[in-house]
């Protein structure tokens, strides 16, 4: 494999473990909070209760892990790839979402939402249509 | 809209932009990360926070999540969501500008459609 195949190749594989990792985190620390109830006593006790309650439950633990885990596959991916390139492709994850909302879920997509679903996927299919690092592309 | 709530967009779309940017920036200083190993993602990791620039990355997007935090206590999600999909425009200008990343007329038409888009996921 070339070089220039290479980096494209490891940029996907970044990409998608980003957004996975980052969907998945969203939807489990959404899930551990929601766990908790809501946050009624607006008072610094009460607040430092809910996020003692917060930091005690596992699901919010593994929410932040998957984050941190987004977070660094982003630095990562950073290290080699263009900002301009990352941002864009990174929003697949909205696709991602929404597509597993309505396939798992049984989630109501408004009309509205598979048209911006399908413009994602046009303007990522252009952005990853380019070279990952204009620095190299030469 | 408000000019509070216009305020409070551009300060979370700028320094959320701003921080990726300088974040961006600092993991370019690194260079290119070939090895995979769990011991030298480690020592990556380490080296990317001991520059400027990732703490000013990390700053400047903490300011931004407590704008959001904030302009969310008085405006409505379904304005406030949509309008930073504009993000995605500032930071592919922000790349060519500060980054001096090549951001030819392909990639500038997909960063505008994926913007339309994400406003369009977030309006629904």
């Amino acid at each position: 494999m070339t070089e220039r195949k290479t980096l494209r190749a490891k940029t996907y594989v970044l990409l998608a473990l980003m957004v996975t990792f980052g969907s998945m985190g969203d939807v489990t620390l959404s899930r551990g909070m929601k766990e908790l109830g809501r946050l009624h006593a607006w008072s610094f006790d009460g607040a430092l209760v809910f996020f003692l309650r917060a930091f005690s439950s596992g699901t919010v633990w593994l929410g932040i892990a998957l984050l941190l885990l987004f977070f660094i596959s982003y630095l990562l991916v950073l290290s080699w790839a263009d900002f301009s390139y990352v941002s864009p492709a990174s929003a697949v994850g909205y696709v991602l979402v929404a597509v597993m909302g309505y396939l798992f879920l049984g989630e109501h997509v408004p009309v509205v939402r598979w048209l911006g679903v399908g413009l994602i996927c046009v303007g990522v299919l252009l952005v990853g249509g380019t070279h990952p690092n204009t620095g190299q592309s030469g | 809209m408000t000019l509070r709530t216009a305020l409070f967009i551009g300060i979370i779309v700028l320094a959320g932009q701003g921080g990726d940017i300088a974040l961006s920036f600092a993991m370019k200083k690194i260079g290119e990360v070939k090895n995979f190993g769990p011991r030298n993602l480690l020592k990556t990791l380490g080296r990317a926070f001991q520059i400027g620039w990732m703490w000013v990355g990390i700053g400047l997007m903490a300011i931004a999540f407590f704008s959001l935090l904030a302009l969310l206590s008085w405006a409505n999600v379904s304005l406030v969501v949509p309008a930073t999909a504009s993000s995605y425009i500032v930071g592919a200008m922000g790349a060519q500008f500060l980054l001096g990343e090549r951001v030819d007329k392909m990639r500038w038409v997909g960063v505008v459609i994926v913007c339309i888009g994400v406003a369009f996921v977030c309006a629904a």
